[in-house]
């Protein structure tokens, strides 16, 4: 639950908040390209730390600490099996690098749900569905899109209801081999599905019971429209992606077990 | 028994819905914990199964401090039927809905048995045995979440929400059934805003409003406050609201059953004839 809030639209006035969501998104896609590019400590963590000043300015830092706190089970295993895959298939690295390389492929994961959450805490469902509709994307798309989005904590907080109501009915989540484990969840999962889908049922009867779809062409209250801070970000966006091509291509990143002269 | 003592609660959220509340439940009670919706009403009797565990404060469950057991083996002993049937089924065939809770418990295959023939007869659903859950209609469901609990036969039952969307016979089978269990011994704790239905019941009730307890007493004297029943957003029962308005014909307010109001516009009557 706490977790999804990092994910969650926060209803706030921001600058960040009032860029177009269609530059917001080419912003986040550079950022998800070029963390995918590097694969050294170094380049992702001058990612990681870059982004800071962004949740500042768009005044969502505790959503954001409580994303990374939630992510953080989730980096814990991928550092794990990084350091324990390094260990068995390039056995000649020395163990400071195979710690290195592992956290580089932590802080790329937290990048790049770092990246994520930015975008949606501060893009509201609302644009989001109309800025895809603007790009030419079909009206019924774009409403199931924004309308599955805004159902997300909707099903979160019911999935705790649910599991509430079977550990009542003396089931355990924990322990057990990742059988049973798979298995206890089953009838968590069930309960959820079918309830979605019957939710679904009725919101679609409600909405045609309301002519959803009477009319061909749909016309807007709001329009967006790109302003020069927009340009500004999309130029941004394009030089990093420039510079980390050319880093890429052309500068040996050192990594940090070099700079510190580490020996294994 | 269960005793709650100066409990304060905090969701995670920061929404406090527990203001220090202490209460005692003795084995055999019949309580109805009312209040208007957000009274904290459901956050208080999650704790009596261990489901929440207290910010502050402490909830003993047959002196057993509920931080200190899972909530499987708390549950052992305290039932807890959901107000919404739809978030707890899930098996193929309603057999198999009431014997999910006995195989959690590890009962054997034999005593399994037994329980689910018994808690399908006593909730009249013997016919349904091999129909899916989801087939069945939105009472058929609740009295399926209700055999499911009672399957286990725990000494304490607590429902939330018990007469939410049924009709009135519904209510009044599901009033006689419940009273049914109390008079077998059970302890049973229902959670609700159905005036109605708790007049007729007349329990003890233990009366919220924002995290905590205004009052607690019997129905007759608690539901029949105009005052505190106003201050807790509530709204009387019917007829003690229209002898209330009798009041200066010399009629009594603290009347909540049909039959003596009956009896007392009767005798008023038969005084006026003479
Ligand atoms: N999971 C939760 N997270 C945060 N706040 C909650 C949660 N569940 C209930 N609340 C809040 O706690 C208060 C009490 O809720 P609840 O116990 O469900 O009341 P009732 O059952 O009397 O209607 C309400 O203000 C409600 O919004
Ligand atoms: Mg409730």
């Amino acid at each position: 639950m706490s977790m999804f809030d990092g994910l969650k639209f926060r209803n706030i006035s921001s600058p960040i908040h009032r860029i177009d969501p269609r530059t917001k998104f080419i912003y986040v896609l550079t950022f998800f390209i070029v963390a995918v590019f590097f694969n050294q400590l170094i380049p992702l963590l001058i990612l990681f730390f870059s982004q800071i000043p962004l949740i500042i300015i768009a005044k969502v830092k505790k959503e954001w600490l409580r994303l990374i706190k939630g992510s953080s089970f989730f980096a814990t295993i991928i550092f794990i099996m990084n350091v324990i895959s390094l260990y068995f298939y390039s056995g000649y690295s020395s163990f400071a690098s195979i710690i290195e390389q592992a956290s580089a492929m932590t802080v790329r994961f937290i990048v790049l749900v770092e990246s994520f959450s930015i975008f949606f805490l501060t893009t509201s469902p609302d644009m989001l569905g109309l800025s895809l509709e603007q790009i030419g994307i079909p009206y019924e798309f774009c409403f199931a899109f924004t309308t599955a989005i805004r159902f997300v904590p909707v099903l979160a907080e019911e999935a705790q209801t649910i599991i509430d109501a079977q550990r009542a009915r003396g089931l355990e989540l924990e322990g057990g081999n990742l059988m049973k484990r798979i298995r206890n969840y089953i009838p968590i999962l069930i309960p959820l599905i079918v309830n979605a889908i019957r939710r679904s049922l009725e919101l679609a009867e409600a909405m045609e019971s309301r002519a959803w779809g009477a009319t061909e062409k749909r016309t807007t209250l709001y329009m967006l429209k790109m302003e020069r801070r927009d340009y500004c970000l999309i130029l941004i966006s394009a030089l990093m992606l420039a510079a980390s091509v050319y880093a890429w291509l052309f500068i040996k990143i050192p990594t940090l077990t070099q700079i510190l002269n580490i020996q294994g | 028994m269960i005793e709650v003592k100066d409990v304060y609660f905090t969701y995670p959220n920061g929404t406090e819905a527990l203001k220090g509340v202490s209460l005692q439940i003795t084995n055999g009670e019949f309580v109805a914990i009312m209040g208007q919706n957000g009274a904290g009403k459901t956050t208080l009797v999650k704790h009596f199964n261990g489901l929440l565990k207290p910010t502050m404060g402490k909830v003993l469950v047959d002196e057993v401090d509920t931080r200190h057991v899972s909530v499987a083996t708390l549950s052992r002993k305290v039932g807890f039927v959901f107000q919404n049937p739809d978030h707890q089924l899930f098996s193929e065939t309603v057999e198999d809905e009431i014997s999910f809770a006995l195989k959690n418990f590890g009962f054997d295959e034999k005593k399994i048995r037994e329980r689910v023939d018994w808690a399908l007869n006593i909730l009249d659903l013997t016919r349904y045995r091999k129909t899916s859950p989801f087939m069945l209609s939105g009472g058929e469901r609740k009295r399926l979440a209700l055999a499911s609990v009672l399957a286990w036969d725990p000494k304490i039952l607590i429902l939330d929400e018990p007469t939410i969307g049924q009709d009135r016979n519904q209510k009044e089978r599901l009033r006689q059934f419940i009273l049914q269990m109390n008079h077998q011994g059970k302890t049973v704790v229902i959670v609700t805003h159905d005036i109605e239905f708790v007049a007729e019941c007349e329990p003890r009730v233990v009366l919220m409003a924002n995290g905590k307890i205004v009052a607690d007493g019997a129905a007759r004297n608690v539901l029949t406050d105009p005052d505190l029943i106003s201050r807790s957003w509530l709204i009387l029962p019917e007829i003690t609201n229209v002898l209330l308005n009798l009041n200066d014909l010399g009629f009594p307010t603290n009347v909540m059953d049909v039959y003596e109001a009956r009896d007392l516009i009767i005798e008023r009557i038969g005084w006026a004839r003479k």
